[in-house]
């Protein structure tokens, strides 16, 4: 039988060569994956999440299909119709399922492939890989032994597109343990507005592995709203990275909603490598079952007079685990930054358990840093107040777990896909807490 | 309507309730006082149910009902009403969608139709003239940032939704200056009739001026030692709760 290294290595062989530039980048990070491997829990940076485990002998990668349209429609966001929608099927972007309905001079959407051949391939030069300056492990590695399936987005000067651009991944797991590994890269021209935003379904409800890359470069005055979102079941292991960079003074908003998977791990970084940049990171996981859910944050002052705030909330039922690691570098020249981080927990269940850790780095003198976390339990002078005006034990702490959460789903900027995460947030709550 | 027989309570190793007897109707108005730490708040608190507390011995009725055996919240869907000493903040929680949420689950428990959105307005309205609460309050996370007087109003206001059949108020006076002790007090004035019943609980006198009580107990180190009128009430203000003690400390030894 095949371990899953020789699955990979065979699927990596078997996949269309890509033109030369991206052909290039491919070898170069399988060569990286085969001296790395898979992070093993004694890495620091993994200490919480066994990530080797979900690797099994059971992977599926190929190319094989079954997203109809019809099936495709059942997955739209209400009220993000006229939205441009990219979609990714196992990993793979598919031209045929996504739609530009912003004007073709303000927004461009091809393959990255094409975008690594063309007048776009300096930037993608430049920009492709840029996050393993912060991840230099296997997982990132190996997705980018697979960047043939992305997908590169261009948002040109000066233009505030009309509506959100939506990417759907979808993993197909009817034929097996569906293994895939999106890559996404994203170039914001001076002065471009833009929301983005990420959500992924699991098509059969069988076990999935998506290893995802998405890497994005602000430049000056450049507005970015991104959020991700994570409800595709109980069988689902993802591991992301979102990493966003500040070439100017710009601001970048982050929402991340973690709502179900088995094990989940999502790395968020901001680089901020202009004066005066902005960065608000916010997270919410509310998971319940067996889910272990570990967000690893970076904020990365290089230049003096950056702000970046964040909050990451995490409720856990059952016997789920919530982790957050929230780092800050302040680098020698980054005076005056200010840097705010914040991560609060409640545990529900009676075997759920939160780990966090804020870790600063801080090398200039003149900065203003500061973090905070806490782990507890649900509020019993505010249950009891709640109940004594006749409301319900589950209701009251229905009430009382949607207050909580609420700090982080108003930070949504888009209003459909707010309501949508307040109506998933909401029906959770409701049914199973 | 409330029938509270020799009711013994404690907290953790300590007794606090010693054996309380009282018998409420409707219509009336009872206050309990008494100095610091005589049990008055642990009263209202095991009354309305509050875990922190353990019921030793004794009983208590309510509307022909075993209290005690009853949730904290069906003791207030029965008509069972705390007005808390010491309100809680709640951040994310709108006033108006708790009360909504509240009227209605009561509304629910006793087979009525829950208020549509035009009637609990309606309502609400009427209720906000009568305990003078700003709408802008309303819109507010609950009690957040609420001042003293607003947090009081806001549980008279409450009161008022609800009501109750029985309301306690928990030194309700305690916090207070006039303006805002004479709107609490006229709340509660023009919500009484004579199928409901208060117990008020203070320390001071200074309430019952304005809400005048049927019968005044006092309460001392976990029992009611005394019971009279509102003259009892009077006297106390003049002697303070010094001579009390001193009598039934001597009763005692």
């Amino acid at each position: 039988m095949m371990d899953s290294t020789q699955i990979l290595k065979e699927a990596f062989e078997k996949q269309d060569v890509a033109n030369g530039n991206l052909a290039a980048f491919q070898q170069e990070n399988w060569k990286a994956f085969s001296g790395l491997g898979l992070p093993a829990i004694k890495h620091e940076e993994w200490k919480y999440t066994g990530i080797r485990n979900v690797f099994s002998d059971r992977l599926v990668i190929n190319n094989e299909m079954n997203i109809s349209p019809d099936l495709l429609k059942t997955l739209l966001i209400a009220g993000t119709e006229e939205a441009n929608r990219i979609v990714f099927v196992n990993g793979r972007f598919q031209q045929s399922l996504s739609i530009t309905t912003d004007h073709a001079n303000d927004l461009c959407i091809k393959s990255l492939e094409a975008a690594a051949g063309d007048e776009d391939a300096p930037f993608v030069e430049v920009n492709l890989g840029h996050s393993q300056r912060y991840h230099r492990d296997g997982i990132n590695a190996l997705n980018a032994a697979f960047a043939n399936g992305g997908v590169y987005i261009r948002i040109n000067k000066g233009v505030t597109l009309k509506n959100p651009i939506v990417i759907y991944h979808i993993a197909d797991s009817t034929l097996g343990k569906r293994c895939s590994h999106p890559r996404i890269l994203v170039n914001m021209k001076e002065a471009a507005q833009a929301e983005l935003v990420e959500t992924f379904h699991n098509h059969g409800g069988g076990e999935t592995l998506t290893n995802e890359v998405v890497e994005i470069c602000a430049e000056k005055d450049a507005v970015l709203h991104y959020v991700k979102m994570q409800n595709e079941g109980e069988k689902t292991n993802h591991t992301g990275t979102t990493h966003i960079r500040q070439t100017g003074k710009c601001l970048t908003h982050a929402v991340t909603i973690t709502l179900s998977g088995a094990l989940v791990r999502n790395n968020l970084n901001m680089v901020m490598e202009a004066e005066h940049g902005e960065c608000h990171m916010y997270g919410l996981y509310l998971l319940n079952g067996n889910t272990l859910a570990d967000n690893h944050t970076i904020v990365d002052n290089a230049m003096p007079h950056c702000f970046s705030n964040e909050l990451y909330k995490g409720i856990m039922d059952d016997a789920s685990t919530g982790v957050f690691n929230g780092k800050i570098f302040v680098r020698k020249d980054a005076q005056k930054t200010n840097a705010y981080q914040s991560n609060k927990n409640i545990l529900i269940g009676e075997n759920a358990a939160a780990n966090t850790k804020p870790q600063l780095e801080i090398l200039a003198d003149d900065v203003k840093c500061s973090h905070g976390c806490t782990i507890g339990k649900l509020d019993e002078d505010a249950l009891f107040y709640l109940r004594a005006r006749g409301i319900s034990m589950e209701n009251a702490r229905a009430m009382l777990l949607h207050a909580f959460a609420k700090d982080v789903l108003e930070q949504i900027n888009n209003g459909a896909i707010r309501k949508y995460a307040e109506q998933l947030v909401s029906d959770r709550l409701s049914s199973s807490i | 309507m409330l029938k509270i027989n020799h009711l013994q309570a404690r907290i953790e190793e300590k007794e606090i309730l010693k054996g309380i007897n009282l018998d409420i109707k409707p219509g009336e108005i009872h206050a309990i006082m008494g100095p610091n730490g005589s049990g008055k708040s642990t009263l209202a608190s095991v009354l309305a149910g509050r875990s922190d507390y353990e019921v030793t011995g004794g009983s208590v009725e309510f509307m022909g009902k075993d209290l005690l055996e009853l949730s904290p919240e069906d003791r207030a869907k029965e008509g069972l009403f705390l007005a808390f000493q010491y309100p809680v903040e709640i951040p994310g929680v709108s006033t108006t969608n708790f009360i909504k949420s509240a009227v209605n689950e009561k509304r629910k428990y006793l087979g009525q139709e829950p208020l549509d959105a035009a009637q609990f307005l309606r309502t609400m309205k009427e209720k906000m003239k009568l305990v003078e609460i700003d709408q802008s309050l309303l819109s507010r996370s609950l009690n957040e940032g609420f001042s003293g007087g607003e947090k009081k109003r806001n549980e008279i206001f409450q009161m008022a939704m609800l009501e109750p059949k029985l309301a306690i108020l928990d030194e309700t006076d305690s916090g207070l200056d006039i303006d805002a002790l004479r709107i609490v007090a006229n709340g509660v004035n023009q919500l009484r009739n004579k199928d409901n019943a208060f117990l008020v609980v203070t320390h001071y006198q200074r309430l019952l001026d304005y809400i005048v009580p049927d019968f005044v107990h006092v309460l001392y180190k976990g029992r009611i030692v005394r019971s009279g009128t509102k003259e009892l009430a009077k006297e106390l203000e003049e002697k303070g709760y010094d001579f009390i003690k001193a009598e039934v400390d001597q009763e005692l030894a």
